[in-house]
């Protein structure tokens, strides 16, 4: 007897099989079977945005997927978004720029800003401000976190 | 609880009509999951229709569009022919939720989840929309309004899956607009709203118009006698006036933490003349 659905995916380049229940959302998939916990669970409801990934160029709350939704996906997590020991522009600003303080919203945060920019590469202040509005911060009061896009933007044009 | 990924349409029929527990569709899944999670339902199965090419795709036809059912409403969007037809119905579809739900939600998903606040629904009705249906013994195509029965209830009979929005070709001088009151700018759910659809005469003259209001009812209201008082008219003062007596006469909302009875029968006036003047606008410069 099979003891889940067989799944086949690519996550962050790599090819990954695993096996789920039905009910299992992708956040569950990626934090309990795979062991990817940079996704986080805030609310489980889509409000929050912590569990942000990217599914075939598509910015998602990975708490509203289910894990068999994922097969023959294309799926980026925020376990991808650093080349090896290089941070993204991204990353190195939000440290730069003090833009986390408990780090829970960041890895939803960095993903939905990299999903920002990559489709808008020039954002103004307020295009951010509405881009990130599906992610929550309690801590920074958010001005740091912008302040870290739209430095970050900059240095990828330049790039 | 089972998944199921029909790749036809008669499949996912066939499921959903043999199933003996509780079935559910999975288009984007930001109703469904968070109903899961709170413990509301407990499917049995759960039929994934996004393997359906049919519905995964936004087709222009000589009668206007057809938007599949599992098409995320960031794709309506990114579709400048439909941005420019159906800006209100666009716009509307956009206000669900934030970035990440936007990529996945879908108008089918919106209608047939039935909250009368649904942003998208009351400028579908506006518009004129109609939802294609399939189901055990054919297809069907009914008009919008029609399918929510109550607040989380439709009209649909068991077996049956709605596959496609449907939206008329625009005649010239047309345009529509939707709004809602939030207490945010961003990521909140109407208090109240309204859209509305015209089309003008060569002077300015609207012909022909549909005003509906969302969260002002059980279901989303197709307010007729709103549509009366502006037809014929520029919008004057006295119109636009005539519109939101009869848009906030039509209204029979409910008292609770995000408005109160009178404020979502003022409110509801106050959205459709906004919406209305946009609207107009908009029919003027096409």
């Amino acid at each position: 007897m099979m003891s889940g659905i067989a799944v086949s995916t690519t996550i962050n380049g790599d090819e990954v099989e695993f096996l789920c229940q039905a009910e299992e959302t992708l956040l569950e998939v990626l934090r309990d079977r795979l062991g990817m916990t940079g996704a986080k669970e805030g609310c489980g409801t889509g409000d929050c945005g912590a569990c942000s990934v990217i599914v075939d160029d598509r910015l998602v709350c990975s708490c509203l997927v289910l894990g068999a939704e994922a097969e023959g996906r294309r799926i980026d997590t925020i376990e991808g978004m650093a080349d090896g020991d290089k941070l993204h522009p991204l990353q190195q600003k939000f440290i730069e720029h003090a833009a986390l303080q408990c780090g829970i919203c960041t890895p939803g945060f960095l993903m939905a800003a990299k999903d920002l920019l990559a489709k808008n590469p020039d954002p103004t202040e307020e295009e951010i401000r509405f881009g990130l509005a599906g992610n929550l911060c309690r801590c920074t009061g958010y001005d740091k976190i912008v302040r870290a896009v739209q430095d970050a933007a900059s240095v990828m044009k330049g790039a | 609880m089972r998944y199921a990924r029909p790749r036809s349409i008669e499949d996912a029929v066939g499921l959903l009509a043999a199933e003996e527990g509780r079935a559910s569709i999975l288009a984007g899944g930001s109703d469904l999951l968070v109903r899961m999670k709170g413990g509301f339902i407990e499917p049995d199965l759960i039929v994934d229709i996004k393997a359906i090419e049919d519905l995964r795709e936004i087709r222009e036809t000589a009668e206007g569009f057809r938007i599949g059912a599992a098409v995320p409403c960031a794709i309506m969007r990114e579709t400048p022919a439909l941005k420019k037809a159906w800006p209100g119905v666009v716009e509307a579809a956009n206000l669900i939720g934030s970035k990440q739900v936007q990529g996945r939600c879908t108008i089918a998903g919106n209608l047939c989840n039935a909250s009368p606040a649904a942003d998208s629904v009351p400028a579908m009705v506006a518009a004129g929309a109609r939802a294609m249906i399939a189901g055990p013994s054919g297809t069907r195509t009914i008009a919008v309004e029609d399918l929510p029965a109550g607040p989380g209830r439709t009209s649909l009979g068991k077996g049956e899956i709605v596959t496609a929005i449907l939206l008329d070709k625009r005649p010239p001088r047309s345009g529509d607009a939707y709004l809602r009151f939030i207490p945010r700018t961003e990521m909140d759910i109407a208090v109240v709203s309204s859209g509305v659809n015209l089309t003008l005469d060569e002077k300015g003259v609207v012909t022909s118009a549909r005003v509906a209001l969302g969260a002002a009812a059980p279901t989303v209201l197709l307010v007729k006698e709103a549509a009366g008082a502006i037809v014929g008219t520029r919008l004057e003062e006295a119109a636009l006036q005539a519109l939101a007596e009869n848009c906030s006469a039509a209204c029979r909302p409910i008292d609770d933490k995000r408005g109160t009875i009178a404020f979502r029968k003022k409110v509801a006036g106050v959205m459709a003349r906004r919406a209305a003047m946009i609207a107009y606008d908009r029919a003027r410069v096409k």
